[in-house]
């Protein structure tokens, strides 16, 4: 039975270089919704990120936080694109 | 021998989700626009993640037959994050692919927008002084 759990934190690392590469569009960006595209993907790494990291420790509290965190991110998602259209809500 | 061939199954859809998920931020920094950008940003992750969660609940799943009690839990839990992330993610693009639209950000390169006009509101004020 090979040991499985060094594997997930290297997947951690490589998913943390692509957040690095999300970040450096959200500084460069040179529109606002460019940044929220940005935000956006950091978002879905990070949730997938807090997978990787529970099922590496074996605890099951961190996964939990995902599921959280993603519903919240969505809704924060969506509120910055209503208020990027303008307009009343 | 049913351990190792499970192994080997999370390992390639491990090596799957990290590609995609790379690629994801490589595609971010080189296109050239807001829309390509979305492209890369949404399908990419969605994708990578869908594999990275399946090999997650394919271990958890391993855990469980072998006789961990901790295995089931990660599973179904699992499964439930990638649940959320599958419904959230595209309609999230969508969103912000029709707030791009309406704040005025033009596709790289296009010459003529078939969409100009369609997609403002009709409470939206713009849209009343045209009719008046």
């Amino acid at each position: 039975m090979i040991e499985i759990e060094p594997i997930y934190m290297i997947i951690l690392g490589l998913l943390l270089l692509s957040i690095t590469l999300c970040i450096i569009r959200v500084f460069m960006g040179p529109t606002a919704p460019d940044r929220v595209v940005g935000l956006d993907t950091i978002n879905t790494l990070v949730i997938v990120g807090m997978i990787v990291y529970g099922i590496s420790t074996l605890s099951v509290i961190y996964i939990d936080v995902a599921i959280v965190y993603a519903l919240l991110s969505y809704i924060s998602t969506l509120f910055i694109a209503k208020y990027l259209e303008g307009g009343d809500f | 021998m049913l351990s190792e061939i499970v192994d080997i199954i999370v390992y390639i859809l491990l090596v799957i989700g990290v590609f995609f998920n790379l690629l994801a931020g490589v595609g971010l920094l080189r296109f050239p626009d807001v829309y390509t950008r979305l492209h890369a940003g949404t399908k990419c992750t969605t994708f990578g993640s869908i594999f990275i969660c399946g090999s997650v609940i394919l271990l958890g799943l391993k855990m469980w037959y072998f006789g961990s009690s901790d295995g089931s839990v990660l599973a179904i839990h699992t499964a439930g994050a990638l649940i959320a992330i599958l419904v959230t993610n595209p309609t999230g693009a969508h969103a912000i692919a029709r707030a791009a639209h309406r704040s005025g950000v033009k596709p790289f390169g296009a010459v003529v927008d078939d969409l100009e006009g369609k997609t403002v509101r009709k409470s939206s004020p713009k849209k009343k002084e045209d009719d008046k």
